[in-house]
């Protein structure tokens, strides 16, 4: 568990994190979302102890970096892929790493394994593509098994089917108990890879909720409903007080409603259902309503 | 509108690409998707003339880029927003760029504008953020106001904001009847900005379609459930369907099944639905489907 | 004309040239105030006046002609250039003009320089420059800068590597010619035939002082113009040679 209180950090005027409380969950893949400038970067460094907070505290289950004893065995992290000596090894990259924490060498090769790095773990790491790079800095990640992982921009320079594995590889890593923070500007992406999201803007959080909360909230939404027996339910849901409109070839469209209080209707009055869809607007648009004013340059739409 | 006849380009022996033969059409935008290694950055340089084929060609509009009397009037490109040098100025690699091409000079502040870096035109593009260089690599793409745009990965870089702009930005440049080539790894973005898809593993072409078509040939709808009694519906539907569970949400995920015909069995044992939605297939499905034999690393 | 403002405009939007310009000029100017300095009062002469000129600052000129290329080829701009200009050879051709141009109005700026501040450092000497070859050996120091930026630039544009290039042409200039002169016999007859023991044999005064003479004891065959007809012909052959490979390799 991440546990930011009150964090601050200021460099001379400008403040790049003010005043950020938030909690990450273990259990679950939590998305941490933010205009450029908004502070994420500088508040993955301050939960890592490479930056010190000027106010507040940030504690990883329930102490912060510096104190862990052996850090790498308690927190992963892939903050840069580009952190590498360009003429050591893959393998000497990880095993100076694992000594440093007391972790035996046969871990550096399970987790070249686990990122598929295997073949190439004896090549020197500047020859290496981004994308390969990036599995050594998740290799890196991975090397004292930790209950914590954080990720910044982790899909950067993945081919498709990279940017499937590394998805699948954090969903796994939630489900096993642990804490995943994911940091990316590739909403739609986001989109598929978290169900939970803290969001920031000027520094300051802006929401923390589930994914699923996060654009429901932000975006309107209605329930596609079809059922042979429309004429039934469409009643029913108009005396619940819910706005029905005819949609197309013969659905209805209903505001107003969740899906699940349309399910349970139609359940209580034995009504079949051919289709209950929620029609959920996206993240992008849910966080740009959010966001709005806490972009750093703005381009100009449609010029 | 770019046409590629029987492109080969070949290192020693490693065929970067291979008989690569497709048209992409103006007033649509085309991605251009293949995995890692799969020569699409070989085939993009080809078409700017800055790799010369081993065999076969390229043209834009009829004629090869060298061909082309100011190339930049013509084509736009960004292949890589690092291709600046770090002490000059925004503003001065975009002069140089234009004077070479007969553009007038205030057309500089113009794309400048357009990309949102006006007020660091005079600072050093070595200074700059991955974000402020794509823009400014955006902006040379824009400097000749082209008719045909060739972008690699876009949005590499961007904030969310900035990937909303590229993605509408394109739309509207093709809406405009331009040409507009796309390539990126990233899917479920392309997914949303291509209208036609070229797809190539190993150097050869897998498939040039639209992206609707390209989905559906190769992925299965399916139907998304959710229910306060997943376990017992999820024990029903298992008998004559796939059932998963979704990671993010834990709802069940059916294939082989219509979305109709699982309501009548939820009705028919009296199982309450807060879900039921019919889903089409996605283009990662669908990509990962045709290019599994032609991918370069694979993880476990 | 647009390819060479497209290049002055390159040039002179990075830092690069105006260090290695006053680096020139400190080091060409700077060692004849030095010599100037040390020598007695009407001990001067022309030759003593073009003695950092015509060694020392002509290396930063040739390293910054080399540059000029190869950190095109270190930031990849080059690739921006030939989509802006896919004809390489007439953009090749623009950069080598206008590095050229300017590497030669700094060899005059340089070497005038050298002999004024000479002047007025040592007025009792006499500097006059009468003879054409006293003329020759002030005026020509900036042909030689202009064709040595031709070599480098064909050097830079062949290697591309900005340590490499810089390498060859200092090892080159400064060491390679002057130690072929060891092998017995043999070495003084190649060195007639070097590109730089050729330019310095076009600079040289006759009956000067051997001591202060580079390429002393060297029997040319050529004449002191037909050396630096030799030296521009190398330098042209070499970025000929350049341009064909630039043209045919993978951008």
């Amino acid at each position: 568990m991440i546990e930011a209180i009150g964090l601050t950090k200021r460099y001379g005027r400008t403040v790049a994190v003010d005043d950020l409380s938030f909690t990450v969950q273990p259990g679950r893949v939590t998305g941490f979302l933010g205009p450029n400038g908004a502070g994420k970067s500088t508040t993955m460094r301050m939960i890592l102890g490479l930056d010190r907070p000027t106010a507040g505290r940030v504690l990883i289950d329930g102490k912060p970096y510096a104190e862990l004893n052996r850090p790498l065995r308690t927190v992963g992290a892939l903050l840069d892929a580009k952190w590498v000596h360009p003429n050591r090894s893959a393998r000497a990259h990880l095993r100076w790493l694992a000594k440093s924490n007391g972790l035996p060498d046969k871990r550096v090769d399970a987790v070249l394994e686990a990122v598929g790095l295997t073949q190439v773990a004896r090549k020197k790491a500047g020859g290496f593509s981004l994308g390969m790079s990036q599995r050594l800095g998740i290799a890196a990640a991975l090397l004292g098994d930790p209950e914590v992982l954080l990720f910044d921009e982790p899909v950067n320079g993945l081919d498709p089917e990279g940017i499937l594995w590394i998805r699948t590889f954090m969903q796994n890593l939630a489900s096993e108990g642990r804490t995943v923070l994911v940091s990316s500007h590739l909403l739609s992406e986001m989109a598929l890879t978290a169900s939970e999201l803290v969001v920031i803007g000027k520094g300051k959080l802006i929401t923390q909720s589930s994914t699923a909360e996060f654009i429901d909230r932000s975006t309107g939404n209605s329930v596609v409903v079809r059922s042979p027996q429309l004429f039934k339910l469409g009643p029913l849901l108009v005396d619940k007080g819910f706005t029905v409109r005819d949609g197309d070839d013969g659905a209805l469209s209903v505001s107003g409603a969740t899906s699940d209080q349309i399910g349970d209707i139609a359940a209580a009055n034995g009504v079949v259902l051919h289709e209950l869809s929620p029609q959920r607007g996206s993240l992008e648009e849910a966080f740009m309503q959010l966001t709005g004013d806490a972009v750093e340059y703005h381009a100009e739409i449609g010029k | 509108m770019i046409q590629a006849v029987r492109l080969r380009k070949h290192y020693g022996r490693t065929k970067a690409v291979d008989d690569l033969s497709f048209t992409v059409k103006p007033g649509r935008v085309t991605g251009f998707l293949g995995p890692n290694g799969a020569g699409k950055s070989t085939t993009m340089r080809m078409v700017l003339g800055l790799d010369t084929p081993t065999n076969g060609d390229v043209t834009i509009d009829g004629k090869h880029y060298a061909e082309l009397k100011e190339p930049l009037r013509k084509v736009g490109a960004l292949l890589d927003a690092k291709w600046t040098h770090p002490n000059r100025s925004a503003r001065s690699h975009l002069k140089w760029m234009a004077v070479s091409n007969k553009i007038p000079l205030k057309r500089v502040d113009e794309v400048l504008e357009i990309v949102g870096l006006a007020e660091v035109a005079n600072k050093k593009a070595g200074g700059f953020s991955l974000g402020m260089s794509q823009r400014l690599g955006i902006a040379g793409a824009l400097l000749g106001d082209p008719e045909v745009l060739l972008f690699d990965e876009p949005v590499n870089g961007l904030d969310p904001e900035g990937i909303l702009w590229i993605r509408q930005f394109m739309h509207r440049l093709a809406d405009e009847g331009r040409t507009v080539f796309v390539s990126s790894h990233l899917l479920s973005e392309m997914a949303q900005t291509a209208q036609d898809l070229i797809v190539i593993g190993k150097g050869q072409l897998i498939a040039q379609t639209t992206t609707e078509q390209f989905i559906s040939d190769a992925t299965q709808d399916h139907v998304r459930v959710r229910s306060p009694h997943a376990l017992k519906l999820r024990e029903i539907l298992a008998a004559s369907a796939t059932v998963t569970e979704d990671a993010v949400n834990g709802a069940l995920v059916v294939h082989g099944l219509p979305a109709p015909q699982i309501g009548e069995i939820a009705a028919e044992n009296q199982i309450v639905l807060h879900e039921l939605s019919p889903q089409r297939g996605s283009l990662e499905e669908a990509f990962m489907q045709l290019t599994k034999e032609s991918v370069e690393y694979h993880a476990h | 004309m647009t390819l060479l403002a497209v290049e002055r405009i390159k040039l002179f939007s990075t830092r690069s040239p105006y260090w290695c310009t006053a680096l020139a000029l400190a080091l060409g100017v700077g060692l004849t105030a030095i010599i100037a300095g040390t020598t007695d009062n009407g001990q001067m002469s022309i030759g003593l006046t073009q003695f950092g000129s015509s060694q020392l600052a002509l290396a930063v000129v040739l390293v910054m002609s080399a540059l000029a290329v190869t950190t095109e080829y270190r930031f990849s701009t080059i690739r921006a250039t030939f989509l802006a200009v896919p004809n390489r050879t007439s953009a090749l051709v623009a950069k080598t003009v206008v590095v050229a141009f300017i590497a030669a109005v700094l060899g005059e700026i340089i070497a005038f320089g050298s002999w004024g501040l000479a002047k007025v450092m040592s007025p009792a000497s006499d500097l006059a420059i009468n003879t054409g070859a006293e003329w020759r050996h002030v005026a020509g120091v900036g042909l030689l800068y202009g064709i040595g930026a031709v070599l480098a630039i064909a050097v830079g544009i062949l290697v591309r590597q900005t340590a490499g290039a810089v390498a060859i042409l200092l090892v080159w200039n400064m060491l390679l010619e002057g130690l072929i002169g060891i092998i017995p016999k043999v070495g003084v007859k190649i060195q007639a035939w070097l590109p730089f023991q050729n330019a310095n044999h076009f600079l040289a005064l006759p009956g000067g002082d051997p001591a202060e003479q580079p390429g002393a004891g060297i029997d040319f065959k050529l004449s002191q113009w037909g050396s630096l007809a030799y030296f521009a012909g190398i330098a042209i052959a070499l970025l000929v040679v350049a341009l064909i490979v630039a043209k045919r390799r993978d951008a």
